[in-house]
């Protein structure tokens, strides 16, 4: 066993010794590195270990939480009776019970080892060509206001008094920068990203060349025309959206009537274009893990299928109160916080058509490369949305002038039933969590502008 | 560790032994960062008691400065044996001559003092206080449909060390409850949220905490009269207190010199210049009385301050941390921030507002044939290099005939700031502080907003109304 499997074991009996029931520990231990480069040379250099265990007590039907950074054997018994004490404080829930244990099955892939021997000067320089990729492009863009990569490696423990056991390691990294560009008098950025599980899978040249051509495309941009019109969301996009639908279909929303989607299993809500599942168990999404932030494997989940909604996400406290099962749904942003009801990997599926056959499909609209103000836009208990947007115009079937300054309006089911077609090429998005998807052509949004 | 003040964190001479070690390869400036936290935070939902967490964090962060590069590490754990290991991983990059640091000076100080620490309140005591503002909310009407509400107390202990001799300790409590509501009749279904917190104890909650409640209730009763947003090009009053999450977005990132040394602000090379009309005068102020955003330091140890950002209309300063105030030469105000131990510092607002005019905010609203009142906002975002900027708002209004009118859903106002600021063309005397949390760079950190009541002249607002 592990020492911070250990940690954990520790943990669950000190919580059952301070008078829990039942107790639950996850513990995680990373390291990590994040170089900023800008102007060609390196800004900073971070490099970062930590560690931490999160202690789940119950008390009958009384949960209570406590975390900490003190892996000693006394700091993990005072945080575990400190679960123990917040167990004591919350009320009665009949459905608060810790999950039962089922068998793991490992998931090979998770990590990479050019991870660890990729050594600091090569991920710079990684960095570095990201941003001279990008200065080079074009003599329109001027500047790179950061340029970005980082890595981690976590080892993640959980063990629990009901029998859960298991332990993973897994890596990710990542690069962006957000590029300038200049002309006809207005000043423009462009986002280009990357992700990979370790730096061998990074492209650099694409990623610069992304945030480029991002930024020299909106040059000369302007409101557009306020109408109601075709509607293309490049990926970025469309997984932002994406993740607010998974949001919405979180059975924690559902069951506590703060989602558009509330009663309506099985029931046809979106087009046959449209179809979503969560895939916690792809190699290649950020999200993928053997199991989830309870324990239970991680797994496939069709959501919405032939435009009709099949499934709810639901971890194990969720699903107790409709006396289903747990899709294995339960996310932790670290030791730090509770698990609770959120997607792995969001896959939306793709369809046949390449991205002009989209353009050309749309005729007359906007082509919408990024979004703003979805934290403030949109409510989630009803789906009704507007947010910020900018783009291109989409004139004859072709991209044409950017635009600017704009709000896209609608509701988010709405929009579902209106998706159109899906485009051929999906790709990974960090946006809306973890979102592989392509882009999606909808047939109808308002747009507002001048 | 459990000296007031930050002080006890960690002893002169371990600082001094890391900052020793960080520049062990050579950099001009090392700096430790010791940190402690402890937090609480419950909730209540559906009327039961749940997600009770707490939390009990500390660690340090160890920098050097060398050329351009700044070398970071950070350590979970205060023993010495943490922070040497932190100081040696930030200078393992490094390729100079050993310097060696001043000496420290005496440990200075001046944390925000508060009344009744939240620890030593009883937990029975917060779970009342939430239960009451669930009871006050359910009770504003039957079509209150779901109710939540949050208690969170967190208690951050900061001490920071450079190798400049500064040795600064701050000892920070928060306390802030929230409340949201969900109001439905019908088909219909609308949201209303308030909170109320400050850098102070739990002496906050002794004034009527559960009206908080009530606001939020009667928010989302009010919207379910609600019609849609129009859309369009209109004048726009903006309400006072979270409105100033305004200004914050579209001026106050602009100012953080990061972004104006990067050419990645439209306030670059701006100083000086009229960027609003003479009406307006505007503040970060770090040092307001028990304000959410207010501290004793800032997160490197330089004394919070009140720095006057826009005067008479004319810009007059941008908001600085010790990298980018060296390297313009100016003296730090106090914004070098940071979320934890975890985070470099960078520029951040402290607590940010357009100071009160003297128009009254009724006129503000007479004055206008049509237009559109945003009384508060459910948060927004800037893209400081190109000055764009969207809004939600969660409670609109429309203007006709000088007076308020119908409510309205799904708002949004979007706009370039350098316009819309110079088309504040009123800002009214009444004038209040809210809360907000930040985030820029991944780092979240408590923020103040505040004004009374300001117009601007023209704005585009997206609304849902086909």
């Amino acid at each position: 066993m592990s020492e911070l499997s250990e940690a954990t074991r520790r943990a669950v009996e000190a919580a059952q010794a301070a008078g829990a029931g039942e107790a639950e520990a996850y513990a995680s231990r990373e390291s990590g590195r994040e170089v900023r480069v800008h102007g060609g040379e390196v800004e900073s250099l971070t490099a970062a270990t930590q560690s931490g265990i999160g202690v789940r007590a119950w008390i009958g039907h009384r949960v209570g939480y406590a975390y900490g950074t003190d892996l000693s054997e006394a700091g993990v018994a005072a945080i575990a009776a400190r679960a123990a004490e917040a167990a004591g404080i919350a009320d009665e829930d009949e459905f608060a019970a810790p999950p039962e244990p089922a068998e793991i099955e490992a998931l090979a892939g998770l990590d990479d080892p050019s991870v660890e021997t990729w050594e600091t000067p090569r991920v710079a320089e990684l960095a570095l060509a990201v941003e001279r990729t990008a200065l080079a492009a074009d003599e329109r863009v001027v500047a790179v206001e950061t340029a970005v990569y980082a890595d981690s490696s976590e080892r993640v423990a959980i063990s629990s008094s009901a029998g859960v056991a298991g332990e993973y390691e897994s890596s990710n990294c990542y690069a962006f920068l957000q590029a300038l560009a200049e002309g006809e008098g207005s000043r423009e950025t462009g986002l280009g990203f990357g992700l990979a599980r370790g730096p061998a899978g990074l492209a650099p040249e694409a990623i610069g060349a992304e945030g480029a051509a991002r930024a020299l495309a909106m040059i000369g941009a302007a409101k557009p025309e306020s109408r109601a019109c075709p509607v293309v969301l490049d990926p970025t996009v469309a997984a932002s959206f994406a993740g607010l639908i998974g949001g919405a279909l979180g059975a924690n929303a559902v069951q506590r009537g703060r989602s558009p989607f509330a009663g309506r299993i099985e029931e046809e809500i979106a087009s046959a274009a449209f179809a979503l599942h969560d895939d916690g168990r792809d190699p290649e999404g950020p999200g993928s893990a053997p199991f989830d932030g309870e324990g239970v494997p991680r797994r496939r989940t069709a959501l919405i299928e032939a435009g009709c909604l099949r499934s709810y996400l639901y971890d194990t406290y969720t699903a107790n109160r409709e006396a289903t099962h747990s899709t294995g749904s339960a996310s932790r942003a670290g030791y730090r916080s509770l698990p609770s009801v959120s997607s792995s990997n969001l896959v939306v599926a793709a369809g046949s058509l390449s991205e002009a056959e989209l353009l050309r499909a749309a005729g007359e609209g906007v082509y919408v490369t990024d979004v703003a103000g979805l934290h403030s836009g949109v409510n989630p208990v009803t789906g009704i949305f507007s947010v910020g947007a900018s783009g291109r115009t989409i004139r004859g079937g072709e991209l044409a002038e950017p635009v600017r300054e704009f709000t896209i309006a609608g509701e988010l089911v709405a929009m579902l039933g209106a998706v159109q077609e899906a485009g051929a090429e999906a790709r990974w998005v960090p946006f809306g969590g973890s979102v592989k998807t392509p882009p999606l052509l909808v047939a109808e949004l308002s747009i507002s502008g001048s | 560790m459990s000296a007031a003040n930050g002080n006890g964190l960690i002893e002169p001479d371990v600082a001094e032994r890391v900052l020793a070690r960080a520049l062990a390869n050579g950099g001009r400036f090392a700096e430790v960062f010791a940190e402690s936290r402890q937090g609480l935070t419950m909730a209540i939902d559906e009327s039961r008691l749940e997600s009770v967490q707490s939390a009990a964090e500390e660690g340090a962060g160890v920098r050097v400065i060398d050329g351009a590069t700044t070398y970071f590490a950070h350590v979970d754990g205060l023993d010495p044996a943490d922070l040497e290991r932190a100081a040696d991983e930030a200078a393992a990059a490094l390729r100079g001559e050993r310097r060696q640091p001043q000496a420290l000076g005496a440990l200075f100080s001046q944390s925000i003092p508060i009344e009744r620490a939240p620890a030593e309140v009883e937990a029975a005591t917060k779970a009342a206080l939430l239960r009451e503002l669930d009871q006050r909310g359910r009770g504003q009407g039957e079509e209150i449909a779901q109710f939540s509400a949050s208690y969170m107390e967190s208690r951050r202990r900061v001490a920071v060390a450079n190798s400049d001799g500064l040795f600064a300790g701050d000892d920070r409590t928060r306390t802030r409850i929230g409340a949201q509501a969900v109001a439905r009749r019908g088909e219909v279904v609308e949201t209303g949220a308030e909170t109320l917190g400050a850098h102070r104890g739990f002496e906050l909650l002794e004034d009527d905490p559960g009206q908080i409640a009530e606001q939020a209730a009667r928010k989302a009763l009010t919207l379910l009269d609600a019609r849609p947003a129009p859309s369009g090009s209109m004048p726009v009053v903006v309400g006072g207190g979270f409105g100033g999450v305004l200004f914050h977005e579209m001026t106050g990132h602009g100012l953080e010199a990061d972004h104006i040394q990067k050419g990645a602000s439209v306030y670059a090379g701006k100083l000086g210049e009229m960027v609003a009309q003479p009406l307006l005068n505007a503040y970060d102020d770090g040092r307001l009385p028990g304000e959410w955003g207010s501290d004793g330091i800032d997160d490197e140890g330089a004394p919070t301050q009140k720095t006057q950002v826009i005067e008479e209309g004319r810009l007059v300063s941008y908001l600085y941390d010790h990298v980018t105030a060296e390297r313009d030469g100016h003296e730090p105000t106090g914004n070098g921030r940071r979320e934890s131990f975890r985070h470099l510092p960078i520029p951040r607002m402290t607590n940010t507002y357009i100071a009160p005019g003297e128009a009254k905010p009724e006129e503000l609203i007479a004055e206008l044939e049509s237009g559109f009142y945003a009384v508060s906002f459910g948060g927004g975002q800037v893209d400081p290099a190109t000055g764009d900027f969207v809004f939600g708002v969660s409670e609109g209004y429309l203007i006709e005939g000088g007076k308020v009118t119908a409510p309205c859903r799904g708002a949004t106002l979007v706009g370039n700031c350098l316009d819309a600021l110079a088309a504040i063309d009123a800002v009214a005397d009444d004038f209040w502080m809210k809360t907000g949390i930040c985030g820029k760079g991944g780092q979240k950190v408590p923020v103040g907003t505040g004004q009374g009541h300001v117009r601007v002249g023209r704005m585009t607002v997206g609304g849902t109304a086909r």
